[in-house]
């Protein structure tokens, strides 16, 4: 049967579309962090540590989620970036 | 010098997202271009392995009561040999993909420990109503990882499994030692917090 829709997508834009997300994945989840300690600056607590106890200082959870981001974009992304490149290139 | 309980929470938080990242990342690039760089075939099975270990001290440390105890204990060993199977999985010294069963083995486990050891009604306390929400969670999600069981190349299974993991991490990041949940908080919780 023939259909005027495209069933399968070329493989370039499949890498391109592929490439694209696992690059977004880290600076996404740094700005879900940015945004949470914008709603709830009361959780940054170096923005007002007079008081706090060691814990609250050592562990800040809006900003765990963006050093969440940031470490997965450097350590994981960047380098599986370059393979993917390269096997796409390889492969093509 | 013992840390609150929600900042522990917080910190396995940061662990498990970190590991969903990486299921993201490999159910997006497939296990081939995953599999290129040795190191990283090892990351994610390597963090489980190694957050089950140190839910060792937390159960030593966070002893409110014994069955605080079994949880928390039945939580290590179970993400340290789903971790370990994992390990041996990707280095190819096990090779029956039977192996896999730890994940779903694991989640319902996990789930039913959260279950079990929530003492209190949902609407009790924002801790409460996360640790029903998080053992249903885990109970239900194990119907991914056992589907992978049987289908472990699969896109849609291995990015809803990523997914999954993301939804437990949120779900931890959201715990309060004492807080209100859509405005419930129970008189016998306590004053609430932050």
């Amino acid at each position: 049967m023939e259909t005027p829709f495209v069933q399968r997508l070329p493989v370039e834009t499949a890498s391109i579309g592929r490439a694209w997300i696992v690059s977004t994945i880290g600076p996404a989840v740094s700005a879900g962090g940015v945004i949470w300690a914008i709603l709830q600056p009361w959780r940054v607590t170096l923005l007002h540590p007079r008081g706090q106890g060691v814990w609250w200082l050592l562990v800040e959870s809006p900003l765990l989620v963006v050093v969440v981001g940031v470490v997965f974009s450097l350590v994981v992304a960047r380098p599986l970036l370059n393979d993917l490149e390269e096997h796409d290139a390889s492969a093509g | 010098m013992r840390p609150p309980a929600e900042l522990v929470h917080w910190l396995f938080a940061v662990g498990i997202l970190f590991v969903a990242l990486c299921l993201l990342c490999e159910a997006i690039v497939g296990k081939e271009v995953w599999q290129m760089r040795a190191w990283r075939k090892y990351l994610w099975p390597g963090l489980a392995f190694t957050m089950g270990l140190l839910l060792w001290p937390v159960m030593a440390f966070f002893t409110n009561s014994a069955i605080h105890m079994y949880a928390h204990g039945s939580w290590a060993e179970v993400l340290m040999a789903a971790g370990a199977a994992e390990l041996g999985l990707v280095h190819g010294r096990l090779r029956s993909p039977w192996w896999r069963l730890t994940w779903p083995v694991a989640f319902v486990v996990t789930g039913t420990a959260f279950i079990v050891h929530e003492q209190n009604p949902w609407f009790f306390a924002r801790s409460a109503f996360l640790h029903h929400l998080l053992g249903w969670t885990f109970v239900v999600g194990a119907v991914i990882p056992l589907a992978l069981v049987w289908r472990p190349r699969s896109s849609v299974l291995r990015a809803s499994f990523a997914l999954t993991i993301v939804a437990v991490s949120v779900m931890l990041f959201a715990d309060r030692d004492v807080a209100p949940v859509f405005g419930h908080l129970s008189p016998l919780a306590g004053a609430p917090h932050r």
